[in-house]
């Protein structure tokens, strides 16, 4: 409505500021009323579309209103203890369904009579929380816990090639008494400590990102930050980086936590920007600059993109030339890159060259430095979940100093930190271990590829990180998202073998599985391979 | 539905077309002055001094500030700045001077950390003796080390054996009239963390939690940080020795609500950090029941429940909420091991809750701040060795006393009292005696002065919002026997020198 009159509104801007208000900007809100203030005609105009607006706003209050039992009452939401005489209760649950998102507006508790003796509701957001538990991604996980395979145990179990655990390694037991022994002494582990890490610590792990990276680049041990692992590290950077109602673009297929871990508690959105198996699901610029102007029109603050390097789930290493295009499209839009670079130690292509942002941002000037942000995940890469440990590296002080702060909301206990800094300070302990965990990763993955091969089943080339991107389209029912949860229950309970399907991380095609081989062992292959055939051959006679 | 009521008039004709239209319009021209208000100052560094190479339309969208410079979120900024809590620049401060009775006799004393050094005899002895068993857990196959026991991915809330150790403990040194259940229970990595995350599961952004005070200036910073939740302070005098009453919390809750905050709970600590007193049994009543009859939630921060020295009775208030008389669902409990066991560097952190969802959302969100599984190991034998766990925690109680009585007495000697206290690590000591000015800026002078040239950092009573000036808290149990001449002294030098 205030466009009708672009004339007027510079008109009286540019008078605005002459008269003293001392608004320079344009503030086009002011413009209807601005005929009633000065007198100038626009009386009418000026009354009308405010009383308007107010109507329609009376309007749109009495409808939500009326809706309220409608949306209230179907709602699944079981909390047995809460009373449903509370209206307050009511209409958050409704909120829930539809606008997970909204906070509770003031004049709704204002008006709701106070009850005493009701049951007391918990947060809105904290009832999101609950409710995000029922994809694919945790039903799957659930179903493992339960029944999880095991060679001589349980041999019928349900195989787990979901989740990134890579147990080749065994480097504590390899000499367990001397780290763990060389590392809790009482004296660090019982005061205070800084949470984000011990210099001590932080040198090792910078020396280990550089050998991950095949000393490419040498990372400083003062621009990092560890943090009680890489969720909290991506949480951490979201709340650094953007504001509550700002959103990130993520190229899809991505990791399927970021759902949890970006917007949960911080209240960013992301904003997926898919890629295509035709172009082998390589980032598109133009695909991600047209995702930056739709979300910019419909009013979204876009504060960064997320990228994986090797990618997850595809495996996929990013070119040089891609990331100097993605460096590029960042500094025209003034946006953070967050490069997440958990895998980096576990490039198991020997043709694969792994570039890190940061060998590529070295050159640069401080300006395109600050805006890049890498996380790392020691319990990746040195295999050991358990120890929770991740790290944040970045060139922006503001960003540093601010994590350093929210690192006492989740921190690095001090044994960790001992027993990591006598695990990866040896230099030679490193090297060997970088290089011993590539083999064993190559060596698993070219197993499985052939034998998916023999299956006709075909993967895209992973490269890095501890999954392959396998298409079975083939196998589905329908080309669709139904179809391939379709594809999948069967996988879990005829195959039992839990994979995780392409829509948990938004892929934008139906029929491709991220399976996750870094828990199998040369000998598990076959035995995966004659479950997946069972699976493939239902599929085959129903269709 | 007031809100509709303005415009009733143009809707149905009622003859209140003139007020239906009058009110609006004002309402809408004053929306616009406080917006015009709120723009006016117009951004004045367009210093386009260092105008990059950008296309013209990234210029565009920069809006005027140094283009190409990319900015941090507005969240992120202030926590960039240095620190401003005289809490916080206390310790800043002493770590670049600290106090050594050897090699630095002239550093800063540290009273503002609440930590304990008292028996770190018996944890080395223990840590040295069954440190390694701990983490050994035999492999059931073949008899060797099963890494897998440590290295896998585990619930993140934390093993069921960890929650069945802490919940023995907290029964045990809570007096054994309360028991707890493991499955109401989320191991996390800290009680920083687990205050956070039971205030994101109880209250929503802008919402408000009331917190008698003083309260513990670490609360600032975990619960408003991230969560976006307000704190409502709720003085309390000297007069009642610091105790909260229910006049007070009523008083503070309808003014809250006027103001158009909407309070979702209560937060104290028990025994009261920085004061030291010890709510009584009819206080928890009293607190429960208001909750009750204001439909919030209660939270009862409890890491100090094992270091009760005094004659004083330490009451859980999960044994209240059990009693019977009220809806347990809204009572949730904050405990951790780095104070009562001394065992800060283990980052070990639990949220206690009768409420279904808010237990189901915490584990949740432990993705964020789980408990690594070696510390797990350790925690799980230290614990349920109980033998060392009755002699260890007789002894922190009885160090913490002698400890407690030779620095209150060492103050009274120099005519400083200190309010009656019957837990925790710090006592809460009255210098309004000391003061220039009885007011906030006497205080921070004095803290200064503390600090500076006494060398002793204290913490102010303005950093934990207690009303009165003049009230510091002093942490005793890092200190030796003979580190506390020397700060009498010091405090003895101070007070003389400031008199003359």
């Amino acid at each position: 409505m205030t466009r009708t009159e672009p004339n007027r509104s510079s008109k009286s801007d540019s008078e605005n500021s002459g008269g003293g208000g001392g608004g320079t900007t344009a503030m086009r809100v002011i413009v209807p009323l601005q005929g009633v203030v000065q007198g100038r005609g626009g009386l009418f105009l000026g009354s009308v579309i405010p009383c308007a607006f107010f109507y329609f706003l009376q309007f749109y209050l009495k409808r939500n209103r009326k809706n309220e039992p409608d949306s209230g009452e179907p709602s699944p939401d079981s909390d047995p203890s809460s009373g449903s005489p509370d209206p307050t209760r009511s209409q958050s649950v409704g909120n829930l369904t539809e606008l997970a998102s909204l906070p509770r507006s003031l004049s709704r508790i204002l008006l709701s009579p106070r009850l005493s003796g009701g049951a007391v509701s918990v947060s809105g957001r904290a009832g999101c929380v609950i409710k995000g538990g029922d994809s694919p991604y945790h039903v799957g996980q659930k179903r493992v816990e339960e029944d999880p395979y095991d060679e001589s145990g349980n041999p019928d179990g349900v195989i787990e090639l979901g989740s990134a655990h890579n147990t080749k390694m065994d480097w504590v037991s390899e000499d367990p008494g001397e780290a763990i022994s060389d590392g809790l002494c009482m004296s660090g582990i019982a005061s205070y400590e800084p949470c984000h890490g011990l210099i001590e610590l932080k040198t090792a792990v910078a020396g280990f990102m550089s050998e991950a990276t095949k000393n490419s680049v040498s990372f400083d041990p003062t621009q990092l930050v560890l943090t009680s692992g890489a969720a909290s590290a991506i949480e951490i950077l979201s709340f650094c980086l953007a504001d509550s109602g700002n959103a990130f673009l993520v190229p899809t297929p991505c990791s399927p936590g970021y759902d949890r871990d970006v917007k949960w508690r911080t209240g960013v959105d992301l904003i997926h920007v898919p890629c295509r198996s035709a172009d082998n699901f390589n980032i598109s610029m133009l695909v991600l600059d047209r995702a930056f102007y739709q979300a910019k029109k419909r009013g979204v603050r876009i504060r960064g993109v997320i990228i994986s390097n090797p990618w997850n789930p595809t495996g996929t290493l990013l070119s040089r030339e891609n990331l100097y295009a993605l460096l590029d499209f960042a500094r025209e839009r003034n946006i953070h890159i967050i490069s997440n670079e958990v895998f980096a130690g576990s490039v198991h292509d020997e043709g694969g060259e792994f570039v890190s942002m940061a060998e590529v941002v070295d050159t640069e000037e401080n300006v395109d430095r600050e805006r890049v942000h890498i996380i790392y995940d020691l319990s990746k890469d040195l295999s050991f979940p358990g120890l929770r440990t991740a790290a944040i590296y970045s060139f922006n002080e503001s960003v540093l100093s601010a994590s350093r702060k929210l690192t006492t909301l989740s921190p690095v206990s001090s044994p960790t930190q001992h027993l990591l800094i006598s695990a990866i300070s040896s230099p030679k302990f490193v090297q060997r271990f970088v290089k011993t965990n590539r083999e064993r990763l190559m060596r698993v993955y070219a197993e499985l590829v052939k034998a998916l091969k023999e299956l006709g089943i075909e993967c895209t080339r992973s490269s890095g990180g501890f999954f392959c991107w396998v298409d079975m389209r083939g196998f589905m029912s329908s080309y669709s998202e139904k179809g391939e949860i379709e594809l999948w229950n069967k996988l879990l309970n005829i195959g039992k073998i839990n994979v995780i399907p392409g829509s948990c991380c938004h892929c934008i095609e139906p029929g491709w599985f991220r399976l996750c081989f870094s828990n199998l062992s040369e000998r598990d292959v076959p035995v995966v391979m004659n479950r997946i055939r069972k699976v493939c051959e239902t599929c085959k006679s129903q269709n | 539905m007031r809100l509709i009521v303005p415009l009733q008039g143009v809707v149905q004709g009622r003859g209140g077309l003139f007020v239906g239209s009058l009110i609006p319009c004002c309402l809408f021209y004053f929306l616009q002055l406080y917006l015009k208000r709120r723009r006016s100052p117009p951004p004045p560094d367009s210093d386009s001094t260092e105008l990059p190479r950008t296309s013209s339309r990234s210029s565009l969208f920069t809006r005027g500030n140094s283009i190409g410079r990319v900015r941090v979120s507005s969240r992120a900024a202030p926590l960039a700045k240095p620190p401003d809590s005289p809490y916080y620049i206390g310790l800043e401060r002493v770590k670049t001077d600290p106090y050594d009775r050897v090699t630095n006799r002239d550093g800063i004393i540290q009273l503002g950390l609440a930590e304990s050094t008292l028996c770190f005899d018996l944890l080395q002895r223990w840590m040295s003796d069954n440190l390694m068993e701990s983490l050994m857990i035999q492999s059931d196959v073949d008899g060797g080390f099963d890494v897998s026991s440590i290295a896998m991915y585990q619930p993140f809330e934390g093993l069921l054996e960890v929650r069945v150790a802490f919940a023995d403990f907290m029964s045990r040194i809570m007096g054994g009239n309360v028991s707890f259940d493991p499955s109401n229970m989320v191991i996390t990595a800290g009680g920083t963390p687990a205050v956070e995350v039971l205030a994101f599961c109880l209250a929503d952004h802008g919402n408000a939690f009331l917190i008698p005070s003083p309260y513990y200036p670490g609360f600032d910073r975990d619960i408003k940080f991230r969560t976006g939740i307000e704190l409502i302070p709720v003085h309390c005098r000297s007069s009642d020795n610091f105790t909260v009453t229910v006049s007070a919390l009523e008083q503070s809750l309808s003014q809250a609500r006027k103001r158009g905050s909407k309070v979702s709970g209560i937060l104290f600590s028990n025994p009261s950090n920085p004061v030291g007193n010890i709510l009584s049994r009819e206080t928890l009543h009293a607190i429960l029941s208001f909750a009750q009859e204001k439909n919030i939630h209660v939270i009862s921060d409890e890491i100090f429940a094992g270091s009760v020295y005094g004659d004083k009775e330490f009451v859980s208030m999960a044994e209240v909420a059990a009693s019977g008389d009220f809806d347990k669902s809204r009572v949730h409990i904050i405990y951790g091991l780095s104070k009562d066991l001394s065992l800060p560097g283990f980052r070990t952190g639990v949220i206690y809750s009768f409420h279904e969802d808010v237990v189901s959302a915490a584990k949740k969100l432990m993705r964020f701040c789980s408990m690594p599984v070696p510390v797990q190991r350790i925690l799980i034998s230290l614990l349920s060795d109980t033998r060392f766990i009755e002699e260890y925690m007789a002894a922190h109680r009885q160090r913490i006393r002698d400890k407690h009585f030779l620095f209150v007495e060492g103050l009274k000697q120099l005519g400083i009292p200190c309010a009656e206290s019957g837990g925790g690590l710090y006592c809460w000591v009255d210098m309004s005696s000391l003061l220039t000015s009885y007011s906030e800026k006497g205080e921070l002078e004095l803290f200064e002065k503390l600090l500076s040239v006494a060398k002793i950092n204290a913490t102010p009573g303005t950093a934990c919002y207690c009303i009165e000036p003049g009230w510091f808290r002093c942490c005793f149990t890092a200190l030796a026997d003979e580190d506390i001449p020397v700060i009498m002294e010091r405090i003895k030098l101070l007070a003389e020198s400031s008199t003359s």
